[in-house]
């Protein structure tokens, strides 16, 4: 036990998944009905957040600071109290968590935006890549999730027909969600007669390229209680990185997510096996923005049978950049909300073929 | 852009930068060595468990030790794993389709992302591969133009040592006395380009077009009233999007200013002159423009000025449309309404 408050989940929205929209690139447009949504939901106004954490990219927006102009969908005067990170969203939640577990604030409201649609995609997450000897020569994000794509498989350690399986359970439990981008049903012999879009990777393998923002609101404490009567508890929190230097990384593991989910189970001195925690699991949503990542993510986590994987459809059917992994921990706060499980998981990830992660282990209760 | 439309103003948005990189002893030395036709490794750690890191990394990337041993290794190697690219993108090392790689040199432990200009069918992973190299070279990855398929033979694993006059010679360069970290390249260029559409808000897009026309348009916020100019999508007061459009004078008030005396790239105006921030009547946020026609030492804070316009045949979608600001002569600064 410790003396830091306990955190939750109390509120999520996102706005529809477009492949394009009309926007700006400060994500306004689409911030401000997801802000009005989710304060309305917990029946607070905006002087009632405490700390306000966002999380976007320059490079995504083709403009400086497009971060301070998406203030303006809050409205910050007077002044609030504020942060930004050059990453997904998700990072931004770990920013607000650890604010409130300082006891400096009671809630926050976390969220992120993204128009891809702006730029090229594939050739601004370059950018992501060593600036020394990788970067120069412009390999896309798409191909460099094909190198892994043919590790796993060179190992056998997944097959081409389950990645469209993947694809396929996705578009499934996306079907009936207005704000997912992709929801059309697929079967598995047309995706794997489908031509490659970059060998071992074919169309469906990918997460489509969409504009999108999320919002996630946190509580500590008896505040979190007063605001929805589920709260999902983050029980641990943790990130883990690991080397930029692609050819020294066993492609076909995730030693980072693992250690992740390790460090968060561990927090504030919990000394319990990851195995036994994931054996209670109702529901994981996995950050994989292409179908052969989710088996990854599955297979190193060791998920039992029983855990439901993606019931969002995840990032196969709307994958909003710098909001996605923001979008995966408020879906399986969202499965405790709405008394649909116990004990979920949510996953995010950054940077090439699952560079960084970031675990959250949230329980009701 | 045609002004007739509703839809909210968007053009192409190129941003391009030629980021100068400083490289350090690793990444210098291993540069210089490309340009040598040579590719160099860095040991990490000892005994069993020692690898060669190719390319090298500053710092081992497990331990995190500090790595300085470099070490020459073939420019030969085997597909660790490859996909394929059938529509090149631009940048990219070949303009025809190829296989992206992940390269493990003959001497190395790591492998290296590169290319490999090979033909479909003939892509497999555990193939063996040798480097291509560009005629010019300059100290970068891109010395290596990509690589292509070989047979079972090994290069020698090194080529030219450094600082070694001839470049043919190669019969010593991997001996232990070779010291790799002599030669090194201080910096490279590394040219960014990125092509983007980007769009106005609506708020903008009504400003832009009401400008093209030679009118001023703010709008007031629903909450606190107050007026905003240029439009912005939301009052950043309130967080509620602002409606009500109001239609502005070209005249206005010096709340701050600076003078400029500082050349600088892509300056269109020789210094000095004064950038200011001018509240148009009505207004309560000022935008920033220029003050001319005016000694920059006579620009005070308070002072009443009057936009200069550019001729009609000139006007776009952009503020520029107003040359500059010029002081108003206090007979001619009268409410709208009393203007002859």
């Amino acid at each position: 036990m410790s003396d830091f408050p306990d955190v939750a989940v109390v509120g999520f929205e996102q706005a529809p998944t477009v492949r394009a929209s009309a926007g700006t690139t400060n994500g306004v447009e689409m911030l401000i009905p997801v802000f009005q949504r989710l304060l309305a939901n917990a029946g607070i106004v905006k002087g009632d957040v405490g700390f306000w954490c966002s999380g976007s990219s320059d490079y995504l927006a083709g403009r400086a600071f497009s971060f301070v102009s998406a203030i303006d969908a809050i409205g910050a005067m007077p002044p609030i109290n504020e942060s930004h990170v050059e990453a997904d969203a998700a990072w931004a939640l770990y920013e607000a968590w650890l604010k409130l577990r300082t006891g400096e604030v009671g809630t926050a409201l976390v969220y992120g935006f993204g128009k891809a649609s702006a730029g090229h995609l594939r050739r601004v997450l370059t950018l992501q890549t060593d600036p020394y000897v990788v970067a120069p020569l412009w390999p896309d994000s798409v191909s460099l999730a094909a190198l892994q794509a043919r590790a796993g498989l060179d190992a056998g350690a997944w097959t081409e027909k389950e990645m469209a399986q993947v694809a396929v359970r996705a578009r499934e439990a996306a079907a009936g969600r207005p704000d997912a981008q992709l929801r059309r049903r697929l079967e598995v012999d047309d995706l794997l007669a489908a031509p490659y879009l970059a060998d071992p990777l074919r169309a469906h393998d990918c997460a489509p390229i969409g504009d999108g923002a999320a919002a996630v609101l946190l509580a500590a404490g008896d505040r979190a209680r007063e605001l929805t009567g589920r709260p999902a508890w983050i029980r641990g929190i943790a990130h883990r990185v690991e080397s930029a230097h692609l050819g020294v990384r066993d492609l076909a593991s995730s030693p980072s997510t693992v250690a992740a989910a390790r460090a968060a189970l561990s927090l504030d001195g919990g000394t319990g096996e990851l195995g036994t925690w994931l054996e209670g699991l109702d529901v994981a949503e996995l950050h994989a923005p292409f179908s052969h990542q989710e088996l990854l993510l599955h297979a190193a986590l060791e998920l039992p049978d029983r855990t439901r994987v993606n019931p969002s459809g995840g990032a196969l059917t709307g994958n909003p950049m710098f909001a996605a992994g923001l979008i995966r921990i408020g879906q399986a706060a969202r499965q405790i909300h709405d008394g649909l499980a116990v004990r979920a998981l949510a996953h995010a990830t950054q940077g090439p073929v699952l560079q960084h992660n970031l675990v959250v282990l949230m329980e009701a209760g | 852009m045609a002004s007739t439309s509703s839809a909210p103003l968007s053009a192409p948005l190129t941003l391009a930068f030629d980021y100068t990189r400083s490289l350090g002893p690793v990444l210098g030395a291993f540069m210089a060595g490309l340009r040598r036709k040579q590719i160099l490794g860095v040991r990490a750690g000892t005994g069993p468990g020692a690898r060669v890191l190719v390319p090298p990394a500053e710092y081992d990337p497990v331990t995190a030790q500090k790595l300085d041993k470099l070490v020459p290794v073939a420019d030969t190697g085997v597909v660790t794993t490859w996909s394929w690219m059938p529509e090149p993108m631009p940048d990219q090392p070949l303009d025809r389709p190829f296989a992206w790689a992940l390269i493990r040199l003959d001497g190395a432990d790591s492998a290296l992302l590169h290319a490999v200009d090979a033909d479909r069918p003939a892509m497999r992973t555990g193939m063996r591969v040798r480097a291509r190299w560009a005629p010019e070279r300059v100290g970068g990855i891109r010395d290596i133009t990509c690589f292509e398929p070989a047979g079972d033979e090994t290069s020698a694993p090194a080529a030219d040592p450094p600082g070694r006059e001839d470049p043919s010679g190669r019969e010593d360069s991997s001996g232990p006395e070779t010291d790799f970290a002599a030669d090194t390249v201080d910096q490279i260029v590394t040219p960014i380009r990125l092509e983007f559409q980007h769009s106005a808000s609506p708020e903008e897009s009504r400003f832009l077009r009401a400008i093209a026309q030679g009118r001023l348009i703010g709008q007031r916020c629903p909450v606190c009233h107050l007026v905003y100019v240029p439009p912005r999508s939301a009052c950043p007061v309130d967080g509620v999007p602002t409606v009500e459009e109001i239609e502005l004078p070209d005249r206005g008030t010096v709340t701050t200013f600076c003078v400029v005396n500082v050349p600088f790239l892509g300056q269109r105006i020789e210094p000095p002159y004064t950038a200011a921030h001018v509240l148009l009547d009505g207004a309560d946020i000022a935008v920033q423009h220029l003050i001319l026609g005016v000694p920059a030492t006579e620009v005070r804070i308070g002072m009443r000025v009057r936009a200069v316009w550019r001729p009609r045949a000139q006007w776009g979608y952009t503020l520029e449309n107003i040359s500059h600001f010029e002081p108003l002569d206090a007979a001619d600064d009268q409410p709208e309404g009393a203007r002859a």
